[in-house]
């Protein structure tokens, strides 16, 4: 068990070509439990292959405790990965598996069987013990992954998308195992994801990267309720953010028109961030022209457009009819507000508050 | 109760009726299984009755009582004045030609293909279509040469002359690159983790791994070295180290004698010297078929 530093950490596959992955700094305290989790090709993998040891580091620093391992051999690095195939040798037993890294750490044979007998208890693999992953379920083999990681008792534990093979029902089912296992190993933990949700519900602290980059690095919550960006913005909770062109006039933040707040801004073009959870429904606001609905069984999802920028807007009280024309409100504190340009966040001065309470 | 005495007589019924397909399909070939016997059978019944009478009559029905002495015949009694080229020492010879060819070439090239793709070689592309060339010249194109080499290294009538020269083998180089190349990356990077390196990986990885392949493999070099003809005529001289196919020849020659041919004996040796194929096909078809269709990975 240790902490895990990353330093202005990069990666060129090629000479020549764009990087991967560039100038990342995490630091990762003991016992953490970190996701990066990004779209496809922003260089989650490679990053945590990094870690692994599997590519070469072309940049920066990564410490496992104290000792710096770039050049360190992937065996020597005291990491356990879990791949998303599980990579599992297909002609040796359970019991194989899960020794085999021990055996060649030249253990003795009562300690191995200790331990992989521990690990398949505390991941109700005992009964499996002795067949081929051939002969197991898709869930079974993940858990098999698990153990031969939880038997080399690690530093870190490294996943890379370990989940995405496995049905949605199951998904949530491992997603919750994890978690408990890790709380219970207290093991340091990178885990990589696509999954927005997976990332919400595991991290203690959410890595989110984009092209290689870090755009945002927080508590689940935190970045949820304070994207550091559009990208980030978007990316983080379903259904997405809206994200919507508007104009600063005057101190009033207008959308197509329409007032929807006062700012304490110069005027001038904002994006403004709105999520559907937080938009509701009221007799006046911003008209939402309805495109169609989206029942979910305890909400509704109205689609629709705001002018002529798309929009979205979590209803929860799905019995009430709906006119082709809504109109939707949101509290002054659930307002996002980002350069047009840049896309980074702007954050709210204090005074924006005062300005709402007298508006 | 009605329920079940109702269904019970319909699924009987089911059971009884005659699935026509399948009768034909096994007619068919139990037909042609028959018919590839029917040489063999001949040749063993042709060898239970007197050389003389086989002159004659040819192939007939009848048993005789000519079996036992002509096995001994077969096996023990030599046919050249050394006395050296016995069944027994022919069917010894093929079995070391068979068996090194088969070990060797899966050993040489199994290592040939890790080679190729696991390690970051220069040129390993190149080395690759390189050997695949060599398809291109058979034994018989570069005879010459390779007794001259081999006859250089001073290896006549030895076994290592008949074996070591033919072990590299293109086909079975491109057999298990193909297969490597399709064994996910993953497990390298596993076996990594798990400290295993290159030997390790190799031994205790890749070639469990490998087993179909090898059996495949295995197969058909036996029965490609088994079946060697030329290259043994060329390389021994030595009547101690003739191999079978050799000695069959040996007895087709004497066929032209003015004596009565033993045929009984010269039918035996053929038996002796299809059975070893036979019997790996046998003992390794089911890991054959598995190993040239499907991949457990
Ligand atoms: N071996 C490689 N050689 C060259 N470029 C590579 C290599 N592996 C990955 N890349 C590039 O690096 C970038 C990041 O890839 P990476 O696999 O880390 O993405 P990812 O975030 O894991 O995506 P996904 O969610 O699809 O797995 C991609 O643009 C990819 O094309
Ligand atoms: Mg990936």
């Amino acid at each position: 068990m240790a902490k895990l530093t990353l330093s202005q950490v990069g990666k060129t596959y090629a000479a020549g070509s764009q990087a991967a992955v560039s100038g990342v700094d995490i630091d990762i305290a003991d016992g953490e439990f970190i996701v990066l989790v990004g779209p496809s090709g922003c260089g989650k993998s490679t990053l945590l292959r990094m870690v692994a040891g599997l590519e070469t580091v072309t940049e920066g620093e990564i410490r496992i405790g104290d000792r710096l391992v770039n050049h360190v051999d992937p065996a020597d690095r005291d990491i356990a990965m879990v791949f998303q195939n599980y990579a599992l040798y297909p002609h040796m037993t359970v019991r194989g598996n899960m020794a085999y890294g021990l055996k060649n750490r030249g253990e003795s044979r009562q300690a191995i069987n200790d331990r992989v007998e521990q690990a398949a208890r505390m991941l109700e693999l005992t009964p499996y013990l002795d067949r081929k992953p051939r002969a197991l379920s898709g869930g079974q083999r993940q858990r098999v992954a698990m153990g031969r990681a939880i038997v080399r008792e690690p530093a870190a534990f490294l996943f890379d998308e370990p989940l995405s093979n496995l049905d949605a029902k199951l998904r949530v089912t491992m997603r919750g195992e994890i978690r408990k296992l890790q709380r219970r190993l207290g093991t340091t933990s990178l885990y990589v994801t696509h999954d927005q949700l997976e990332a919400m519900t595991l991290a203690d602290r959410l890595v989110v990267l984009n092209g290689g980059k870090v755009e945002q690095i927080g508590a689940p919550l935190e970045v949820y309720n304070n994207p550091a960006s559009t990208f980030v913005a978007a990316f983080i909770g379903s259904p997405a953010m809206n994200l919507l062109d508007a104009q600063v006039e005057g101190g009033t933040l207008m959308v197509e028109g329409h007032r929807l707040a006062q700012v304490a801004r110069d005027a001038g073009p904002v994006t403004v961030g709105l999520r559907p959870e937080d938009l509701v429904l009221s007799t006046s606001g911003l008209p939402l022209r309805i495109d169609y609905v989206e029942e979910l069984g305890a909400q509704r999802i109205i689609h629709g457009f705001i002018g002529d920028q798309p929009a979205a807007v979590a209803d929860g009280s799905p019995d009430a009819p709906l006119s082709d024309i809504v109109h939707v409100t949101a509290a002054r504190a659930d307002i996002h507000l980002f350069d047009t340009t840049t896309g980074k966040r702007m954050d709210l001065p204090a005074e924006t508050q005062i300005a709402e309470a007298t508006a | 109760m009605a329920d079940i005495t109702h269904t019970a007589p319909t699924e009987d019924r089911q059971a009884r009726r005659i699935n026509w397909g399948a009768v034909s399909d096994h007619a068919v070939l139990i037909a042609g299984a028959l018919f590839m016997m029917a040489p063999l059978v001949m040749l063993i019944q042709m060898s239970t009755i007197p050389d003389a009478e086989i002159m004659q009559t040819g192939p007939s029905l009848e048993i005789g009582n000519q079996f036992w002495p002509n096995v001994k015949k077969a096996l023990l009694g030599a046919m050249s004045f050394s006395g050296e080229d016995t069944g027994l020492s022919m069917f010894r010879s093929s079995m070391i030609l068979g068996l090194g060819f088969a070990v060797g070439k899966i050993v040489i090239s199994m290592l040939a293909a890790y080679a190729i793709v696991y390690f970051r070689l220069r040129f390993a592309t190149f080395a690759f279509w390189l050997i695949f060339t060599t398809l291109l010249l058979p034994l018989e194109v570069r005879i010459v040469p390779s007794y001259e080499v081999t006859q250089k290294l001073g290896l006549l009538n030895t076994y290592g002359g008949l074996i070591i020269p033919l072990i590299a083998s293109a086909t079975a180089t491109f057999f298990f690159r193909q297969f490597f190349l399709s064994v996910p990356d993953e497990l390298v990077e596993a076996a990594r983790i798990d400290g295993a390196g290159p030997v390790k990986f190799f031994i205790d990885i890749l070639v469990p791994l490998s087993q179909t392949m090898i059996a495949a493999i295995f197969i058909i070099m036996f029965v490609f070295g088994w079946n060697q003809y030329l290259w043994p005529t060329m390389i021994t001289t030595d009547e101690s180290k003739y191999t079978l196919v050799q000695g069959i020849k040996q007895i087709t020659q004497s066929l032209e004698g003015t004596h009565i041919p033993e045929f009984g004996r010269s039918n035996l040796l053929a038996v002796l010297a299809v059975l070893p194929p036979v019997a790996v096909v046998i003992f390794f078809q089911r890991w054959f078929v598995k190993g040239l269709t499907e991949s457990d990975k």
